[in-house]
Order: structure tokens, then sequence, then C-alpha cells
């Protein structure tokens, strides 16, 4: 089970002569869930987006399995297959319906039986306690709502890998908890994942492994216990201590 | 209840003449809209490309008809173009050119606007799910363009309906002119006819844009 499914090797991202990211090394094994934190702007999200080839880099390789993914590359449709992308702001096609939304890809990409992929989707809607919006438009659902069939939208693909951005930072507080349930059930069934996170309790639950990123580089990396308990750098500790409120 | 003279309009063939006029009105902003749309399209999406000089060339065009008043237009090609090219378009005609020119304008904008409301992160999350280009144009870009522009079109319409009312003034016998014979010819007999006759004339309008007003706020509604 040592099998690594993404590998990300001298990483270097720069947008309009500024370095958003800088020789970024990162692999993840099978059944792996990475969680990424650090200030805004450091270049996490984009990190993300450059493992689904959203964004161009400038130079170093990513690969999922033995597939480089590259902006542009022929092949690039077929391996977005295996890479399931849930956005902050979900992202839903507003002209369907959820089950449409969920359907979309399975049918018309992967050209699977249109029924069975339903059944599949039913199924995953009932575990998010959402089988009977499978007919509402994205409009008539709530944030928390919308994210949770984003995830089933993606979990339809059968993706290798998950990619979460800032999934709950732009829902409201009483929402983020049906959403972070979700992806701790994917977690106890040993999805691969790597999430971009604010909330550092549910980091802390989560991640077999945390990556703090500033700056474009990744500063530390360790066990959530090791990373967020006991930080190493002072950078680390100075970020941390934002989320620690005394009197 | 005071007199409206509506008499006159049960005269001879009156109410069929008035009838006449309104269907003038309506074929002829019926064929501009038609030719409007696919050059308004078309226009439209050049706006959102990346040449830039067609891009101020279609902004020009669109300022420009937009500031010119419609019986302006009406009289530039009605008249102007016999003195300038010899060549005399009929009233129908004219009016036709001058509210496709108007319309192709109007919807351009209303096109390029269309599509430049779908958000990129719709172009991302469709890629992002392994569609692609085309998948991603005819699954979630166009179906969505779409529904931003069909009663927006529809409201085009009815502006178009009601902009024909100028068009008595190059010749064109539709519904006010009608309406205007009417109570010449009767000013003797009921000379308090107009007010009758025009609100007769507002009445069939009416009845003209309002379902296609209501078709409008109905599919805004429903794609919303």
């Amino acid at each position: 089970m040592e099998e690594n499914i993404l590998t990300v090797e001298h990483l270097r991202k720069e947008y309009e002569g500024n370095v958003i990211l800088d020789d970024v090394n990162l692999s993840v094994k099978r059944g792996e869930v990475v969680v990424i934190i650090g200030p805004s702007g450091c270049g996490k999200s984009t990190l993300l987006r450059c493992i689904n080839a959203l964004e161009n880099i400038q130079s170093g390789t990513i690969r999922l399995q033995d597939e480089v993914i590259e902006a542009g590359a022929k092949n690039l449709a077929k391996i977005r297959e295996k890479i399931g992308m849930v956005f902050q702001n979900y992202e839903l096609f507003p002209h369907l319906t959820v089950i449409e939304n969920i359907l979309l890809a399975p049918v018309k990409v992967q050209k699977r039986e249109k029924k069975e992929v339903r059944e599949e989707a039913v199924k995953l809607l009932e575990r998010v306690g959402l089988k009977d919006k499978a007919e509402s438009y994205p409009r008539q659902l709530s944030g928390g709502q919308k994210q949770r069939v984003a995830i089933v939208r993606a979990l339809c693909m059968n993706p290798e890998i998950l990619l979460f951005d800032e999934v709950t930072a732009a829902l409201d507080p009483e929402m983020v908890r049906e959403v972070l349930d979700v992806m701790l059930e994917l977690a106890r069934q040993k999805r691969t994942m790597v999430i971009v996170t604010h909330e550092m309790q549910f980091a802390q639950a989560v991640a077999d492994r945390v990556l703090f990123i500033d700056e474009g580089k990744i500063m530390e990396q360790g066990t959530p216990e090791e990373l967020l308990q006991h930080p190493k750098t002072e950078r680390t500790k100075q970020f941390l201590n934002i989320f620690h409120y005394e009197k | 209840m005071p007199d409206l003279g509506l008499e006159v309009l049960l005269k001879g063939s009156n109410i069929m003449r008035l009838l006449a006029g309104l269907w003038v009105a309506l074929r002829i902003s019926l064929i501009s809209v038609a030719g409007s749309i696919p050059i308004g399209i078309i226009l439209g999406t050049l706006m959102t490309g990346r040449n830039i000089v067609l891009k101020a060339i279609l902004k020009i065009y669109l300022e420009f008809i937009r500031i010119m008043p419609q019986l302006v237009l009406l009289f530039i090609v009605f008249f102007g173009s016999t003195r300038m090219f010899g060549w005399q378009p009929t009233g129908e005609v004219s009016a036709v050119i001058v509210f496709t020119l108007w319309g192709a304008a109007e919807m351009s904008d209303l096109v390029r606007g269309a599509l430049i409301s779908i958000p990129l992160h719709q172009y991302e999350s469709s890629e992002a799910l392994g569609l692609s280009k085309t998948q991603t144009y005819w699954y979630i870009i166009i179906p969505q363009t779409l529904r931003r522009l069909i009663p927006l079109s529809i409201n085009l319409i009815t502006r178009m309906i009601k902009t024909t009312s100028l068009i008595l003034m190059i010749g064109v016998v539709e519904i006010m002119k009608v309406a205007q014979q009417i109570i010449e010819a009767n000013r003797r007999s009921s000379p308090t006819a107009a007010f009758g006759v025009y609100l007769v004339v507002f009445l069939l309008y009416f009845l003209a844009c309002w379902p296609i007003s209501l078709l409008a706020k109905y599919l805004e509604r429903k794609w919303r």
C-alpha cells in the first residue's frame, strides 16, 4: 500500500513576475489524507489548481500515478476524470438539477450507463442526506447542501484522488459541520484526499499529514500532532497563534 | 359617459383596417427581430473576442445606433439612400433595414453581456470534471447563455413593436396611420373620435405586447 498516487516535484509557478510556488515537492500515497494550511495568498489554493492543470506551471512535474499532468496536454481530460475537485464556491451548474449535475460527467465523459450511474448517485446522495433533493435546482439548496452535492458530483467519477479547495470558507458557520462530516466519512473509507482548509480542529481530526505553506514554499510538514501541537519553525507558531484566543 | 366617437370604427371596414395596420407593425418587427438575432449573436460573440480594433468598431456601431433617434435613422435610409445611391426602397423595406440595424446592435450587447456573465469558474469546474472544451460549451456555457438571452430578446421585440409607431413618418400605412385616416375622414360627423380611436389603438398595442412581455417574464422566472 505504499503506492504514490500523486507526485509533485520541484514545482515552480509564477504569475506576472511574482513567484507563487517555489520548489514544491509533495507525494501522496493511496488512502492518505494530506491537509494543507497556511495564510491567505501563500499559494495553497494555487497548488491544488496546478494539480488539476487549471494553472500552467513554469517548471517541475506533476504526476498522477505514471501520467504527467500538464495544461494543454492531449490526454488532460482523461487524467482529470481521475481527479475529483471541489471548489470553495461549489460551482454547481445552475441550469441543471442536482441529479443532472452529478450524472453529466459520468455519462458524457466516461460514457457510462445512465441507469447504473443514477443508482450510484442516489446511493451517495442518500449517504450525505440529500436523497430528496435529487430533482431540485442548485438555487433551491443551502450552501452546505450545495457543497455536499459538489462532493457527490466529484465522487461519482470514481476519482483516484480528491482535491478540496477551502470548501467550507464560503459557508455559514452552522453549515460547516455538515460538510466536514462528509469529508471525515470519506477519510474513514480510505479515500485519497488533499484538503486546503482553515479549520484547524478539522485538520487535526482528518489528516494523516499536515503541510504548512508560506510564501510559496512548504515550510514544515508532519503528523497533525507534530505540526499543530508542537510546531518547529517560528513562522508556523506565529500562524497557528492566530487561531488561539486568550483573555 | 362622454362621446368617444367609437361608432366611427363600425363604419365600413374600419376595424379591419386598424387590425391590418397592426399586422403591418407586427410583421416589420418580427422580420427585423428574425434578422437581428443571428447578426447580433455573431457581433456579440466578436465583442467578447480579443481583436481590439474589431471591438472598437463594434462599440462605435452600437453607440451610434443607440444615440441616433430611430426617426433620424429612418429618414437617412428612406430619403438619404435615394439621393446617395439612386436606390429608392419602399417605406416598409427601409423600416426593416433600420430596425434590423438597431436590433442587431442591441442584440449584440445582450449577447456580449450574457456571455461575460458566465463566471470563469463554470468553465473550470466543467473542465475539472473532464469535459472537453466543446462539451463545456455545449452542455454548460451555451444553455446558460441562452437562458439569459431569450427573455431579454423577447423584450426587444416589444420595444420594436412600439417603435414602429414612427414609421408612418416615412409613409408606411400601419396602425397609427390608419387611425389618423379614420379620424380625418370622420372629422365632421364625429369630431370627438380622436380620443376613442387612439384609445382603441392603445388597447391593440397593449394586446400585442402584453402576452410577449408575460412570456418573457415567465421564462425569466423559470430559468432564473
